[in-house]
């Protein structure tokens, strides 16, 4: 659990628009260990999925620029692959399992055929080792009768079925990486659990380094080791999981914290929105692309984008309040001292057991 | 600003009923031998006021409930007492048209519920154009700008198009196009689940404190059970076509009854690490069963941790178990429990 497997260093991705290029990402970095979960949250257009997608090499070659930037699978930087190279890797050492188990099977192929399909690419197993392989891979992951099954076409199974169908071709070639992509965003919540134990069990038995991708930060708190959190573009904190939580260091974690609802809340407790949305990718300025959301900014904000500072070994955080030139009364209590004492958090978690 | 609405919810309430819902039963014929039960027999009322909280996973005939009572479809089977008058079955123009203006539905996809050709202006002045043809254009244009403020977008949004808004501000042009002929009761259909968590929570409060200003009676559709929580007085459950559990939503909460809510509760992931790792989670095994071929009696047997010999054979009745609290399981019903050598323990 030491060892990097993927390094992603400052990455950018722009996309060629009439009007220009559109940054989408701009200079994420982060690290993968092996049997390890990061999970990357954001809201839509934070740029999450394009970061997931360059790291695979599926985006669009006419539109997409990476200027700069290094994505190092095993100490290679794959950005400088042949397209040879990267196919050999794409499937087999690292997969992806799409948001949508709707679209993401091809409707006219058997499901056993799509299985086998990266099995025959990348494996050097006979066509009848890897039906039984196929049929295995169904098993685990809990589809019943995996034989006959092998037979069926996509529209023959449910949406939480066809799920596990994705994750059995992504798992079939034993990736050291798995990039879940919303995984379980298109399913009912009872489905969901189901699939999630599913990919903690998987991950546990195979070892694989998880990139979960997702905007529920309670399937965040349910799989991920360490989380990063996405903002226009850009990681505005990432840390380990309980930090993230108990101690969030940017206003952003703070106010999507604030904003999801806790079940064991009282519905007299108003939430609390982050005011205004997103900003446009195409018009942000010099200064910190969260400022005209934040409740504390200083006139700093408007003017420099901050750097990334670091909170302690694990935690990082692109934020003015850390800066050493920020008056210590301007920084809110919550991001001072953590959400809630050691007390509050333990008779809560009583209260769940219960 | 949103406390005083958490008052109105306590089990003494004397509230006169605005809604009240008898057996209704929505089926689709797919073809010569089947039969879709989409809403097979629910009972329910919401009082003045108040907001009731649908929840069920996709396909359980939660928002053709909704598409029932505002009658977008004519239901098959069932009593519906709106304000005191009956509108279950045949009615005839004349009550229709009081309908659409009475109720009004807030709908899912703020993408594809607001038409892209029609200007702010149009699409939220066209329910006053038909109801309220009197009224003169100036009128009626002050009266957009107002909802425009009152929802939280600015006037001088009121000549653009659909495309030029976000999702969060587009479901608030929804929800001023439904409060423009002042209903007075509203189904909202899944309002946030298209959005954004930060989004999410803004409209959320709108919807409070609209509720707060104006006495609007909710109907709050959704799969998201956290978020249902935050609106609701009371919460419906539903499985398959069927309420199987209504209560106080906090009493929910705390002590779900039917081993349904218990699962969905459980699902659920909270965004709390130290909870995550310390509470046991309740995973259903397999998928809900098709509408069109329902288990024999309770049709939750299939996926139930607790089924017995009896569940397969008596369907059991939604009935009342605590003042307030209703459930459909026989794990609550005495007799039953008694036939199967059992005693009925409250979890």
């Amino acid at each position: 659990m030491d060892q990097n497997i993927l390094e992603v260093d400052n990455l950018h991705v722009s996309f060629k628009t009439r009007n220009g290029a559109v940054p989408a990402v701009r200079g994420v970095s982060f690290t993968l260990k092996k049997g390890e979960t990061l999970a990357i949250v954001g809201e839509s257009g934070s740029g999450k999925s394009v970061t997931a997608k360059s790291i695979m090499q599926l985006l669009p070659k006419q539109n997409t620029v990476i200027p700069d930037g290094a994505i190092r699978y095993e100490g290679k930087d794959m950005l400088k692959f042949s397209k040879k190279e990267i196919q050999a890797v794409r499937g087999s050492d690292i997969s992806m399992v799409f948001q949508d188990p709707m679209t993401s099977l091809n409707p006219t192929m058997k499901i056993g055929k799509q299985i086998m399909e990266g099995l025959s690419r990348h494996t050097a197993l006979t066509k009848k080792q890897a039906r039984q392989r196929a049929k295995e891979m169904l098993e685990l992951v809990g589809i019943p009768n995996p034989e006959s099954r092998l037979d069926a076409y996509p529209h023959q199974f449910s949406g939480g079925m066809r799920q596990r169908v994705v994750i059995a071709i992504a798992l079939a070639c034993n990736p050291k990486i798995l990039i879940a992509d919303e995984p379980t965003t298109a399913l009912d919540v009872t489905i969901q659990a189901q699939i999630l134990r599913l990919m903690r069990n998987l991950q546990e038995k195979m070892d694989t380094g998880i990139i979960l991708i997702t905007h529920d930060l309670g399937v965040v708190a349910n799989m991920a080791d360490r989380v990063a959190v996405m903002y226009a573009g850009e990681v505005v904190e990432q840390g380990t999981l309980d930090e993230i939580f108990y101690r969030p260091q940017h206003p952003y974690t703070l106010g999507l914290l604030r904003s999801m609802p806790n079940l064991d809340a009282s519905r007299a407790e108003p939430l609390i929105p982050i005011p205004g949305s997103p900003p446009d990718p195409s018009a942000l300025g010099t200064g910190c692309p969260f400022a005209a959301r934040c409740p504390y900014t200083m006139k700093v904000c408007h003017d420099y984008n901050p750097g990334a500072i670091a909170m302690s070994e694990t935690q990082a955080v692109r934020c003015w309040l850390h800066d050493e030139r920020t008056p210590a009364g301007h920084v809110p209590a919550e991001i001072k001292e953590g959400r809630r004492s050691a007390e509050e958090a333990a008779a809560e978690a009583e209260g769940v057991t219960a | 600003m949103t406390t005083q609405t958490t008052e109105t919810s306590s089990p003494m309430d004397q509230r006169e009923d605005l809604l009240v819902v008898k057996d209704l039963k929505k089926h689709f014929r797919i073809d010569r031998k089947t039969v879709l039960k989409a809403v097979d027999g629910i009972s329910f009322s919401i009082k003045k006021g108040e907001t009731l909280g649908l929840v069920g996973e996709s396909g359980c005939g939660k928002s053709t409930v909704g598409r029932t009572l505002t009658r977008i479809y004519e239901p098959t089977a069932g009593e519906v007492g709106f304000g005191g008058a009956n509108i279950g079955g045949r009615i005839d123009r004349a009550t229709k048209r009081r309908l659409n203006h009475d109720m009004q539905m807030i709908f899912q996809d703020p993408y594809s519920s607001l038409n892209p050709r029609m200007t702010v202006a149009e699409i939220v002045s066209e329910g006053l154009v038909i109801h309220n043809p009197d009224m003169k254009q100036k009128e009626r244009d002050k009266r957009v700008q107002e909802l425009l403020e009152l929802v939280g977008l600015n006037k001088s949004h009121a000549g653009r198009y659909p495309h030029e808004f976000s999702g969060g501000q587009r479901q608030r042009i929804g929800i001023a196009r439904a409060l423009a002929v002042e209903p007075k009761f509203i189904v909202a259909d899944e309002p946030i689940a298209a959005l954004d968590v930060s989004i999410q929570a803004q409209i959320v409060n709108l919807l409070k404190e609209l509720q707060k200003d104006r006495g609007l009676t909710y109907l709050f559709i959704a799969h998201d059970l956290s978020m249902v929580k935050y609106i609701s007085d009371r919460i419906a459950v539903m499985y398959l076509g069927k309420i199987v559990e209504l209560a106080e939503s906090e009493a929910l909460y705390e002590k779900p009854l039917h081993p349904y809510t218990q699962a969905l509760l459980s699902a659920i992931p909270l965004p709390d690490p130290e909870k995550e790792r310390t509470r046991e989670q309740i995973i259903l095994t397999g998928d809900v069963p098709s509408p069109t071929d329902v288990p024999s009696g309770c049709r939750f047997r299939t996926r139930c941790p607790f089924a017995m010999d009896s569940c397969a054979v008596i369907d059991p009745e939604f009935r009342e178990v605590e003042p307030g609290r209703q459930v459909a399981c026989h794990l609550y019903d005495p007799e039953v429990m008694a036939k199967e050598g059992k005693e009925v323990t409250v979890r």
